[in-house]
């Protein structure tokens, strides 16, 4: 999977940069994400910008993400969120777990 | 004269590499469809996922994710209703004893693809045939 990260301050932004995050590549993703935060990173940024299309196990992916974040006391949200992707979040119910911003600059405020 | 209308049959090793493939068939289908008067963005999209999850379903839980073996995808109308199916040729799976995503097991990594077909088709049935099954779910085209 087509991923790059970049640090500002303290909060860690993946980009995910694949059109479709999918039961092909988003096993990628849930192993990045268990990686940065078993590395002692707290505040990850998770950038969809990019992705046109989320299947459950994209959804999945992020959920695990979560739930990584939560054990290690640290933080996991989401920007950038296309139309069709967001409304996966709420069919799912998904967007009331995760916080939710326009965009990364947006999202990087909060932390 | 009756109307011809697109019908699709085609197979695919059982490797998820090939979801994008099948996604974008359906979504060109969707695309074609010159008199559905909705939202076409949308139903392209949800034609896309409910293939994309189908046939993730049976590469990895009917067929055990056996490369060597094929998925077949089959795709076409029925009077005013749209029919999709996905072949498998595994031991199947219970599609009655999938739990329904809710507040207690929101945050299950699994378990949403079945869900998600259900709420974006008319109907879902999974039935046994010689040699494999067939998910088959269909949708009104108004």
């Amino acid at each position: 999977m087509n991923m790059l990260s970049e640090k500002k301050k303290d909060v860690t932004i993946l980009y995910v940069r694949e059109e479709r995050l999918d039961a092909h590549n988003s096993g990628d993703l849930k192993t990045e994400l268990a990686s940065l935060f078993e590395g002692k990173e707290k505040s990850i940024l998770v950038d969809l910008k990019d992705v046109r299309f989320i299947d459950s196990s994209g959804l999945g992916a992020l959920v695990s993400g979560f739930k990584n974040a939560i054990s290690h006391q640290g933080n996991l949200k989401l920007s950038g969120l296309q139309p069709q992707v967001k409304s996966m979040f709420e069919l799912t119910r998904l967007h009331r777990v995760f916080e939710i911003f326009t965009s990364s600059e947006e999202a990087l405020e909060t932390f | 004269m009756e109307e011809k209308k697109i019908q699709v049959d085609i197979k695919v090793p059982n490797q998820t590499r090939y979801l994008s493939l099948i996604g974008k068939i359906g979504e060109d289908i969707a695309n074609e469809l010159y008199r559905y008067s909705g939202d076409r963005e949308t139903l392209a999209y949800h034609i896309n996922l409910v293939l994309t999850e189908a046939m993730a379903n049976a590469i990895r839980h009917a067929n055990a994710s056996d490369p060597d073996k094929i998925v077949r995808v089959v795709i076409f109308f029925e009077a005013d209703e749209l029919v999709i199916q996905v072949h498998d040729s595994g031991q199947g799976f219970d599609i009655n004893n999938i739990p329904t995503p809710n507040a207690e097991n929101i945050l299950e990594d699994r378990g949403r693809g079945i869900s998600l077909i259900r709420s974006l088709m008319d109907s879902v049935c999974y039935r046994t045939m010689k040699g494999g099954n067939i998910l088959e779910m269909t949708k009104k085209l108004q």
